[in-house]
């Protein structure tokens, strides 16, 4: 039998690395509620992003928060880049065809990562404490990781109700005619939405440095457990996504106490495949259409 | 001195011409009608003046300038407002936030607050309903709140089409009243319309589109007595 501390300790990893999960997800599920296209590269976007963090920080000698702002700003430029060249000519084409393209991006990525800077793990060396409450380890790093991924995610709710260009994301999703008889051009809004998107990939890699090394196939890592997440909230549901990470994050965390970090992941993986059975729109899935 | 004017418009939809020729005015702080059947071309009219679709020949005279070929989110900016068939709004965002797209343009948004309140007293239902989601609320105050999105951008002209669709007799003649009281507020009024007798009482002028050509143009009272008007379409 496992000591029940242990298992509370593993609860509240779980939930570290859900605030993480949830970051990832959300990025990508913001991109996909608004323009109907599945970035599969997603991550792989995060893990160029960890590069210049590790780049910035290692190598620059910069400081982490400033190396990781860097990060961010490189999340920005590659949501714009991806967004002109290679989302905007096939806005329009057949599902299939789209995936094809950011699926074909996902291994550029990761073999042009791979030739340049070999297949090594590169980590920056940030010594952090550990702390102790009452017998529970907690990594200082996930816990600071935990909180500002909570904060950006606060942030990006508050951007996408209270703002006007937020407001427009939300609605060009909804009516992209209507939008432009608002005055507003739906390719700008599309363009604002994948720069957001790129940033919040910026931020995941930030937060995810400090925790993880960066390898050519960290996408290949954190990739089909994020779209596990999306599909498991329901693709383009912001609410249900966040969930969702949470839900499969604690699935890992204690299953991996309880048994194996492998054995966690079969089981978060098997209760997906059941979950989408019972319901396939996810797990809060819209009633009206 | 007209405000708008289309000059020789001819317009589509691929091998389709659903406007041939159209010539057709509006003068400042005028209310002016399109009426006609199904399939006329009316709605086409609408989306070749707001920039939906660009036409394939002729001129779009705005306020002295040519705004032909100009996109629908550019021309917004000079002063146009649609209120679009079938109303076309937000249907998961709320009340306000319907009200908040429509003063997108940054003109419009210095102003937020201001025609936030005008739009509430003109529309006291859509106050009392501004936290709901816009799909959630009747057809008649899906329609207020369409004109509502419409006023938000402090538009010169307004273009309404088919307001009263899909609305219960009752409604049709509140709605109607509705579009007296923004007219009495200055905006100058194009307006397309199936229920032909209540649209001739609001305008000043009119014209009987057919098959995607101007039959017939002249003042509202004088059209509502012309015995082919009063037949085909007032049924009287």
């Amino acid at each position: 039998m496992v000591d029940p501390i242990f298992l509370l300790e593993a609860a509240i990893n779980g939930v570290l690395l859900g605030g993480i999960l949830a970051l990832l997800a959300l990025g990508l599920n913001l991109i996909f509620g608004v323009l109907d296209i599945v970035w599969i590269a997603y991550v792989d976007l995060v893990m160029l992003c960890m590069y210049l963090v590790y780049y910035l920080a290692m190598i620059q000698g910069w400081p982490v928060w400033l190396a990781g702002i860097g990060g961010v700003a490189l999340g920005v430029l590659l949501g714009i880049a991806v967004h002109l060249l290679i989302i905007t000519p096939i806005l329009n084409s057949p599902p299939v065809n789209q995936l094809l393209a950011t699926g074909g991006l996902l291994f550029f990525i990761q073999s042009f990562a791979t030739f340049l800077w070999t297949t090594d793990h590169r980590s920056i060396r940030l010594t952090l404490p550990i702390l102790e409450v009452g017998g529970i380890f907690l990594s200082f790093a996930r816990l600071a990781s935990f909180v500002l991924a909570i904060l950006v995610m606060i942030g990006l709710y508050l951007f996408l109700t209270r703002t006007f260009v937020g407001t427009a994301i939300r609605a060009v999703s909804q009516d992209r005619g209507a939008m432009a008889l608002m005055g507003a051009n739906p390719q700008t809004i599309y363009l604002v939405t994948s720069a957001v998107g790129g940033a919040l990939a910026g931020v995941a890699a930030a937060l995810l440095s400090i925790q993880y090394s960066v390898h050519p196939y960290f996408g290949a890592a954190f990739g089909p457990i994020t779209f596990m997440i999306c599909v498991l909230g329901g693709l383009g549901n912001m609410v249900g996504a966040f969930i969702a990470a949470f839900i499969l994050s604690e699935i890992i965390s204690i299953g991996g106490v309880l048994w194996s970090t492998e054995m966690g992941y079969v089981i978060a993986f098997a209760l997906f495949i059941v979950l989408m059975f019972i319901r396939p729109g996810g797990i809060l899935a819209r009633r009206e259409r | 001195m007209s405000m708008l004017e289309l000059r020789n418009v001819t317009a589509g939809y691929g091998h389709f011409t659903a406007l041939w020729d159209v010539n057709l005015r509006v003068d400042r702080g005028e209310a002016v009608a399109v009426v006609g059947p199904n399939g006329a071309g009316k709605t086409t009219l609408l989306r070749v003046i707001s920039g939906v679709i660009p036409p394939r020949s002729g001129d779009l005279i705005f306020e002295e300038e040519s705004l032909t070929g100009r996109a629908a989110h550019v021309i917004v900016g000079h002063g146009i407002a649609h209120v679009p068939e079938g109303r076309r709004l937000f249907p998961r965002l709320s009340v306000a936030d319907n009200l908040k797209m429509g003063a997108f343009l940054p003109g419009a948004r210095a102003r937020f607050r201001e025609s936030l309140t005008r739009v509430y007293t003109l529309f006291p239902a859509l106050a009392e309903r501004q936290k709901q989601r816009a799909g959630s609320l009747s057809g008649g105050e899906q329609q207020m709140l369409a004109i509502g999105r419409a006023l938000m951008s402090h538009p010169k002209l307004i273009l309404f089409d088919e307001p009263s669709m899909g609305l219960a007799p009752v409604m049709v003649l509140r709605l109607f009243d509705l579009i007296r009281r923004v007219r009495e507020e200055g905006y100058t009024i194009l307006i397309v319309e199936q229920n032909v007798r209540q649209v001739l009482k609001l305008v000043d002028r009119a014209y009987l589109l057919e098959v995607g050509r101007i039959r017939m143009e002249g003042r509202a009272a004088e059209l509502a007595e012309q015995d082919f008007i009063r037949k085909a379409y007032v049924g009287l």
